[in-house]
């Protein structure tokens, strides 16, 4: 087991997370369209990845020693967008041409448009098996690196993830961490009353994975349970993390309605002064 | 009667697997039929069988290749382009990825299985997501051909292929050019274009038509996306009537294609051999050519009908 992270170092992390909340309200305000709800939900989970654990560089996007991560739910490009602002991939100032003309922000995250973006999703479902490839990729290889990945909770709804969750248990890809972005809602509202995937941590296991269950905005379990991920042999690892949707701004946490909506100019002032206290 | 499509695509596989390293073959439960137990079985430690799951296929060959591999794919292309049409569009062709797709057992001529397994609107699927790259090969050594040339290219490539044997056309001293057409014999009152297994009954439509004192120019187009604009072009202008022939729905395959090139430079008569907009049935394969009006004297009935509206 590898170190904990100190309290400075959970701090520090912290107020990245809030840093990137801080992003995703401006630029989905500014872009009038976007979601905020599930990319505030997964905030904690980027920022412990980019600035605690992957090896990544901003000066070297393609290096293929670099761990890799999928936004399976591609839905959520504003936490990533954000992350990726914070750790050098792009100025901050872009991150407001977010779904307009021209930019490199595509609503949904686009590979070919944005270096430090591994994978171009959006379709729900697809992501899972791209990391597999990856993953697989780097063990004929004998590559050491990592491949990470962040499903949403409805997503588990679609087919394909369980193709490649057998895939992944199939080939003991030990090499890639899954997270479940668990915050129990999806457009049309909770996901155990649209089309219920619970309960999600049987299903994993089922498939032959190392399951994990933790709070997701707990920046040491986030980190304790990637480290765990990394012990764990034959097996890959999913950590379900138990989010809130929208969570850092009280009017959006746990509101359904906020998974595809804008808020006013007026809402993201007051917003962006509940996430600077 | 030479050999399948698929049969040449098993060998090629083999042996170009063996020059470049990064070659990777995934298959999703069907490698005896689609013929990549040739490539497992001389690089075993680069087959994947991914089950019967053909999303998956076509997403962890997106990973594959976004990590620098060659991913070849391999099922039937009914789930090839058909169930799994999303993730190829999207995890593959928007990403421009690396990924070869060789579609086994197209069109009527699986026979049998009937309906369900007879892919009939894949080259109009395929043909229509952006970077994407169509190839048809006519006969064994053009399979082959077309395997070396799509290992090589970097991008998606949709590559069509039968189970059934076919006539072999060229020898082995024939060169793929990409995106180029061949022409295989010359005439003056029309064009007859055809692609996959529809080439040879073509040619052997043209030797007959020169008996009825008609001479045909004989066009193979092998890659259908990005199309020979030029050569159909020209053989408008200088033949005045083209017919098109392939194993696939008329609408939004190779006639289509043709059509939109000729409307768009020199609009002459166009008749398409293909299948109507119906689905096939169980049967041998010659039988259903023959009930689908796939044979030569469909071609040359179509011709004459053509040079009628000159």
């Amino acid at each position: 087991m590898a170190e904990k992270l100190t309290a400075e170092q959970v701090s520090q992390l912290e107020d990245r997370a809030k840093a990137v909340r801080r992003s995703i309200v401006s630029m989905v305000t500014e872009a009038n369209s976007g979601h905020p709800g599930g990319s505030l939900s997964a905030a904690d989970i980027l920022v412990t990845l980019y600035f605690a654990e992957m090896n990544v560089d901003a000066q070297k996007p393609n290096d293929p020693d670099r761990d890799r991560f999928v936004l399976c739910k591609g839905h959520a490009a504003p936490v990533l967008y954000a992350t990726l602002a914070e750790k050098g991939y792009l100025p901050h100032e872009e991150l407001l041409t977010l779904r307009k003309i021209d930019s490199r922000l595509q609503g949904h995250p686009s590979m070919k448009d944005l270096p430090g973006v591994d994978m171009s999703t959006g379709s729900l479902g697809q992501g899972l098996s791209a990391a597999n490839g990856m993953a697989l990729a780097s063990r004929i290889d004998g590559r050491k690196n990592r491949i990470f990945a962040l499903l949403g909770d409805g997503e588990l709804e679609e087919g394909m993830v369980w193709e490649a969750a057998m895939f992944a248990g199939h080939y003991k890809l030990d090499n890639v961490t899954a997270f479940v972005d668990f915050n129990g809602l999806q457009i049309d509202g909770p996901v155990a009353e649209v089309m219920s995937p619970l309960p999600i941590p049987e299903k994993w296991l089922a498939f032959g994975w190392n399951v994990i269950e933790i709070d997701g905005h707990d920046i040491h379990a986030i980190y304790d349970a990637i480290q765990t991920a990394k012990t764990v042999k034959g097996q890959p690892t999913v950590i379900v993390a138990h989010t809130v949707k929208g969570k850092g701004v009280c009017q959006m946490e746990n509101v359904a309605d906020w998974h595809g909506k804008a808020p006013t100019k007026e809402e993201c002032e007051l917003f962006l002064g509940e996430l600077d206290d | 009667m030479g050999k399948a499509t698929r049969e040449a695509y098993g060998d090629a596989l083999r042996d170009v697997g063996a020059e470049l390293k990064d070659i990777v073959v995934l298959d999703a439960d069907l490698s005896k039929s689609t013929k990549t137990a040739v490539f497992a079985k001389a690089h075993p430690d680069r087959f994947f069988n991914v089950g019967i799951a053909e999303q998956n296929l076509m997403g962890t060959a997106a990973g594959l290749a976004a990590a620098g591999k060659i991913p070849f794919v391999s099922t039937f292309a009914m789930f090839a382009a058909g169930r799994a049409y999303e993730q190829v569009r999207n995890s593959i062709c928007y990403p421009k990825l690396n990924v070869k797709i060789a579609a086994t057992h197209a069109g009527l001529t699986v026979g049998e299985d009937g309906a369900s397994h007879q892919a009939i609107e894949d080259i109009s699927l395929m043909r229509t997501i952006p970077n994407m790259t169509v190839i048809v090969p006519a006969d064994a050594t053009e399979a082959r051909k077309a395997v070396e040339f799509a290992a090589k290219y970097k991008g998606p490539v949709y590559l069509r292929l039968g189970r059934s044997s076919t006539p072999d056309i060229f020898g082995d001293s024939y060169e793929f050019e990409h995106g180029k057409a061949v022409q295989l014999a010359d005439g003056k009152d029309l064009t007859i274009i055809a692609t996959g297994i529809m080439v040879a009954p073509a040619r052997k439509a043209a030797e007959e038509l020169i008996e009825l004192g008609i001479s045909a120019r004989v066009l193979n187009i092998h890659t259908i996306k990005p199309i020979d604009k030029e050569a159909i072009a020209k053989a408008a202008q200088e033949t005045g009537a083209i017919v098109t022939c392939e194993e696939h729905s008329i609408i939004g395959g190779l006639g289509s294609a043709v059509a939109e090139v000729i409307v768009e430079s020199t609009p002459v008569p166009l008749e398409r051999v293909g299948v109507m907009d119906t689905f096939g049935e169980s049967g041998k394969p010659d039988a259903l050519l023959v009930k689908y009006h796939l044979t030569t004297a469909d071609i040359v009935k179509a011709a004459k009908r053509v040079i009628s509206r000159k």
